[in-house]
């Protein structure tokens, strides 16, 4: 295992004004990404945002109408996907179904023309990473799905590629699996050092992995941060909505604060100015069961630690809170509540 | 019970009537291709003949070469074209189909006026030899063949596999040699079953272009000399069936390495 990790330093990868289109479709609208060495990044967005698209140019799968694709510094645009030196895990089940696991691992490395030894020595060291050593000489339809995604890890991890990409390779797995598989990942890709693009619908997926999430909106990059602050500092209002939940709350912002249910609150950069509606996360409500309050508790859902309540404000909008359990208790659906924010900074959008 | 009692029995009635209708015209050309005509007495002269008489062994061999020229011409032909197709332009699946399932809606006798000239050119080129005739076979069993690769093809994720290997770094010639066409082995070998017993029984065309194949030998010697004709017919239809049965055991073995260690 230690061996592996030194194995990789990471090169840099860079995607500069990518176009695709199908048809009338524009999938990719002027895309531009830099992966640092070693960064994991995952492209998020929802379905025909572009973002598997990106992955497959990338991979050299898929051609761009226009645009160049540079891996640590060199134009790999016109180099065919077998020359690429990419380990790629897809979402659909690849394992090569007459092969066993080991000779699954081994496929790319024969290729390679490594002696029959180096192979089953490299082929058993990555199998070892992914925890599937003992199953060596199964087939793939002797596995389970988490089984099968985890060899195709490890096959694209064997050949040691320049970058690792990541198209979706948890959607075909249940809950509980695709959490555990999801931190692996992770742990593995820390492990290796390998430049990584993981490309996914699932937030949470995106921000537990990541050290940089991208979130694709129509074919192009709407930001790219840290998923602490893509969560806490929302570029566009697009991606404000799109990962985590938001409430729309009437405001009226000026000079670079919001007046947001009685509270004065920061505003964000690109924020609009004059009556909006503030982005306000469920965290960030307050509520107080209050008989003189204007609001009213419309359902408590207990989900263990934390209760999500929703209120009814006396214009008719919908306030989702999010509140200890401890606190929640003491709201009654039907009764009156206060409702305010905290003063933390949010991003207002024109009605 | 009753119900269950009935049913097998309906069920052995069926396998009887349908085993008889295949028995007893193997058994009658069993019966009379080991029989003298006048004496009738029982003798292996029409078997002995059919190895004695140079025209029929000649034959024979013949077919049994066609067989193998129009399998192997068959499979470089089809399963490149097929994986290509599907993978790179699937686009073009509904053309390849039709153009493979044309031969089986065209009368042998109307191919063969066709032919007539091609054939002129064919031996002019190439020489007049029976095995000539590999050509029309191989276009004659795309019908077959195709439908036999497209349900093996269809059963396996081939884009995603080939691409899996593209991204390891195979070429294509590696994409479809050692990843495609292990998977669908099975279709190909059901393919060359199906070449197999085709050639060994077609007669219109080879008649009607002058080649001595089994079948025209057999025809044109149940003329003059009926038992060791129907000994030639049980012969093909035996030899067929091992060479079927050969085949599957090939695949039998290959499954049970591939699938079991």
């Amino acid at each position: 295992m230690t061996s592996t990790a030194a194995a990789s330093p990471g090169v840099a990868v860079e995607l500069k004004g990518l176009h695709r289109s199908y048809g009338s479709v524009h999938a990719l609208d002027g895309l531009d990404l830099r992966i640092a060495p070693g960064e994991m990044v995952v492209l998020l967005g929802p379905s025909g945002c572009g973002k598997t698209t990106a992955l497959r140019i990338l991979a050299g799968l898929e051609r761009q109408n226009e645009g160049q694709v540079l891996v640590g510094g060199k134009d790999i645009t016109r180099v065919p996907p077998n020359k690429r030196d990419m380990g790629m895990v897809f979402q659909a089940y690849s394992l090569f179904p007459h092969l066993t696991v080991l000779d699954n691992v081994a496929f790319g490395l024969k290729l390679r023309g490594r002696s029959g030894a180096e192979r089953r020595r490299r082929a058993g060291e990555v199998l070892e990473l992914v925890g599937l050593a003992e199953h060596a000489d199964r087939y793939a339809h002797q596995l389970s799905g988490g089984q099968q995604q985890r060899v195709a890890l490890a096959r694209a991890l064997a050949i040691e590629p320049a970058v690792l990409l990541l198209d979706e390779p948890l959607s075909a797995l249940d809950a509980k699996v695709r959490v555990q598989l999801r931190d692996e990942i992770r742990r593995i890709q820390l492990e290796v050092g390998t430049t990584t693009l993981f490309v996914t619908h699932d937030q949470e997926e995106a921000l537990a992995v990541a050290d940089r999430v991208g979130v694709m909106n129509a074919g192009r990059l709407d930001q790219i941060a840290p998923p602490s602050q893509l969560y806490a500092a929302p570029a566009t209002p697009f991606v404000g909505e799109f990962v985590g939940l938001s409430n729309r709350i009437p405001s009226n912002a000026a000079n670079g604060s919001a007046d947001v249910l009685g509270t004065s609150v920061p505003t964000l950069a690109g924020s609009a100015s004059g009556p909006g509606r503030a982005l306000v996360r469920p965290e960030a409500v307050r509520v107080r069961a209050d008989q003189s309050g204007t609001a009213i508790v419309a359902t408590v859902a207990f989900l263990g630690p934390i209760s999500r309540v929703t209120l009814t404000l006396p214009d008719g909008t919908v306030v989702t809170a999010q509140l200890p359990s401890s606190e929640a208790a003491a709201l009654q659906v039907g009764e009156h509540a206060t409702v305010t924010v905290d003063p933390v900074p949010v991003l207002v959008v024109a009605d | 019970m009753t119900q269950s009692w009935s049913w097998r029995i309906t069920r052995v009635v069926l396998l009887l009537c349908f085993g008889l209708f295949f028995a007893v015209p193997l058994l009658a050309l069993l019966n009379f291709s080991t029989k003298d005509t006048i004496t009738k007495e029982r003798t292996g002269a029409a078997w002995r003949a059919l190895f004695d008489n140079p025209l029929m062994s000649e034959a024979i061999r013949t077919s049994l070469e066609l067989a193998a020229i129009t399998m192997v011409g068959m499979v470089v032909l089809l399963v490149p074209t097929m994986i290509w197709v599907r993978l790179q332009v699937p686009a073009a699946t509904r053309l390849v189909e039709f153009l493979c399932l044309l031969p089986l809606t065209i009368p042998a006798l109307v191919i063969v006026v066709g032919l007539d000239d091609v054939y002129a050119w064919v031996n002019y080129l190439i020489g007049d030899s029976a095995l000539t005739l590999a050509f029309v076979y191989v276009v004659l069993v795309l019908p077959f063949s195709y439908r036999a690769i497209d349900a093996a093809l269809s059963a396996i994720d081939s884009t995603t596999l080939a691409e899996a290997a593209r991204s390891l770094g195979a070429g294509w010639f590696t994409v479809i040699a050692r990843v495609i066409v292990p998977n669908i082995w099975q279709g190909v070998l059901n393919a060359s079953f199906v070449t197999v017993a085709l050639v060994l029984g077609e007669y219109t065309i080879a008649s009607l272009l002058h080649y001595n194949t089994l079948q025209v030998a057999i025809v044109s010697l149940g003329k003059s000399d009926a038992p060791t004709s129907m000994a030639a017919s049980l012969g093909t239809i035996l030899l067929a069936f091992v060479l079927l049965v050969g085949l599957s055991l090939l695949d039998r073995r290959r499954h049970h390495t591939g699938r079991t260690s």
